[in-house]
């Protein structure tokens, strides 16, 4: 029977998981004066994609077709090992942030092959902006988790946010609020959110991520399209864990609370995304370094504590 | 409480990252205000509350009035009179500053550890000090306006201040005083000494007051 609620909890993430998008848009519409797509939007572009036939260029080979599964396997492997509003994941073990982190890797160096082989120079150009960024936004994302597993003591992600309750925020609340910051700004930065990269742009010399899948049409793009659902839920389910320390006792109690906190994120990001500009394209590495200061800052405060 | 006082030092170790990589002039002028007040605040919260009545309310405020308002006054009166161009021309980039500034937190919270000091009762007050001491150096070494030499000197004073405050809990209020009127008397004088240079030598870049002549360099036997 306890094997349920570990599978439920893991379905929902990845049925749920496409909804963030379409709540970024509305929150953005709102600020914006207009109604906006629906909610649903993403789910409608699945479907519609996955009954399309790709197409494929002449000099793309294998590693073109790929790239898009990779990249969702990759995803959907690590959201195996994500704890859900507190409560241990089924694939909880010693040491599994570094297994998200190499998935996450991997996803993106799935994408940038793939990019890489079109042969086309906008997307080798996306594909070296992608990789230059995540260069500054992994060693913060890395030293964050670091930072996290000193603060409870373990190096399980589902143990670092069980160890996690209202205790810990009230004596290690510097800590916490500096890795909140950072996990911020490395979501803002790897979703290619706004003041990184702007989802919307259709101009292929400030795009970033969106240059990169250019190429991609039918069921492929749908699997990119997805895969950019998870890791934006990965992340927001991070933060969401992070502020939301308190155990209401029963499961539905917590996974009710954890949900509108993964809303809240979006939300969040979404009020992000329309107040700010997108930053110049030689700023975004000073975001970064700013992030990665924040986890280096939190982590020397806790090992020094 | 003592939470919120780590919450404050937190705020005070980012100002000095914000000050390491802020490029406009009068932005510095502001953050090593906002620093200075954060800083007077600081004994309110971790001392204990209101153990001297009168005494723990007055030097708070008079120095929140002096380096919340008269110094950044003075300052941006400087700057305007000196006609400077707004930003802080670094040497080095202002990644290379923020790196640097975490590598001196880090050192500092080493040499915290291993400094033979009194028991605090709010922790990473010494690193965050000393952080702030050599953010401090930073600023004078690495930009070149005559300004952020006086704003460099003023983050230093921070930082011994809220050292002071990690060693001694009871300081003597005249000394506290006359500490402070020194730093008054030191950014009015430099202010005047700024507004002077520039009339001199139509700039305030340090990197080229280095001789004690009005020759320039390469004009030398004209």
């Amino acid at each position: 029977m306890e094997i349920i609620k570990p599978f439920s909890q893991y379905l929902a993430a990845m049925l749920l998981a496409p909804l963030l998008p379409g709540i970024i848009n509305r929150v953005k519409a709102f600020f914006g004066g207009r109604r906006g797509q629906p909610a649903l939007q993403l789910y409608f572009d699945l479907y519609k994609l996955f009954r399309k036939t790709p197409v494929y260029s002449r000099t793309a080979t294998w590693v073109f077709r790929a790239g898009p599964v990779t990249g969702v396997c990759a995803l959907v492997t690590a959201l195996l090992v994500l704890p859900f509003a507190g409560r241990p994941s089924f694939l909880a073990f010693e040491g599994d942030f570094i297994f998200l982190l190499y998935l996450l890797g991997l996803a993106r160096f799935a994408t940038v092959l793939a990019a890489l082989d079109t042969g086309s120079a906008f997307e080798g150009m996306g594909a070296s902006r992608e990789v230059q960024f995540a260069v500054f936004a992994e060693p913060a994302f890395f030293l964050g988790l670091a930072a996290l597993a000193r603060v409870g003591g373990q190096t399980s992600l589902s143990g670092m946010f069980a160890a996690l309750t209202p205790e810990t925020w009230r004596v290690a609340a510097p800590v916490l609020a500096l890795l909140t910051a950072a996990f911020f700004i490395v979501l803002l930065a790897e979703n290619s959110r706004v003041p990184a990269d702007d989802p919307n742009t259709h101009l292929e010399l400030t795009m970033i991520h969106e240059v990169m899948v250019l190429d991609h049409s039918g069921p492929d793009l749908a699997y990119i399209l997805y895969g950019a659902a998870l890791k934006l839920w990965l992340f927001a389910a991070l933060i969401a864990s992070m502020v939301l320390p308190r155990r209401t006792g029963s499961w539905a109690g917590d996974s009710a609370l954890f949900l509108l906190a993964v809303l809240g994120v979006a939300v969040a990001v979404g009020v992000v995304e329309s107040v700010l500009a997108r930053l110049r394209l030689t700023k975004v590495p000073y975001l970064l370094i700013t992030a990665f200061a924040f986890s280096a800052l939190a982590l020397i405060f806790q090992v020094g504590r | 409480m003592n939470t919120f006082a780590e919450l404050i030092i937190v705020v005070v170790i980012l100002l000095d990252m914000a000050l390491a990589v802020t490029g406009s002039l009068s932005g510095c002028i502001r953050l090593v205000a906002v620093q200075g007040v954060v800083a007077g605040l600081l004994p309110l919260l971790a001392g204990g509350g209101a153990a001297h009545g009168v005494r723990a309310l007055i030097f708070p405020v008079a120095i929140v009035t002096l380096k919340g308002v008269v110094f950044p006054w003075l300052l941006l009166r400087a700057r305007d009179r000196s006609g400077a161009r707004k930003d802080v021309e670094p040497l080095i980039s202002y990644p290379a500053s923020i790196l640097l500034c975490l590598g001196a937190f880090i050192a500092s919270s080493w040499l915290g550890s291993r400094l033979p000091l009194p028991e605090t009762n709010v922790a990473w007050i010494v690193p965050a000090s000393l952080a702030t001491i050599f953010t401090g150096f930073l600023l004078i070494t690495t930009r070149t306006k005559a300004i952020t030499q006086v704003l460099g000197y003023l983050v230093i004073e921070n930082g011994i201040y809220i050292f002071g405050l990690a060693l001694f809990v009871e300081q003597p209020m005249l000394v506290e005083l006359a500490i402070l009127l020194d730093v008054f008397v030191a950014v009015f004088v430099m202010g005047i000494a700024i507004f002077h240079i520039s009339r001199e030598f139509d700039h305030i870049d340090t990197a080229e007051l280095s001789e004690l002549s009005d020759w320039r360099s390469g004009e030398y036997g004209k």
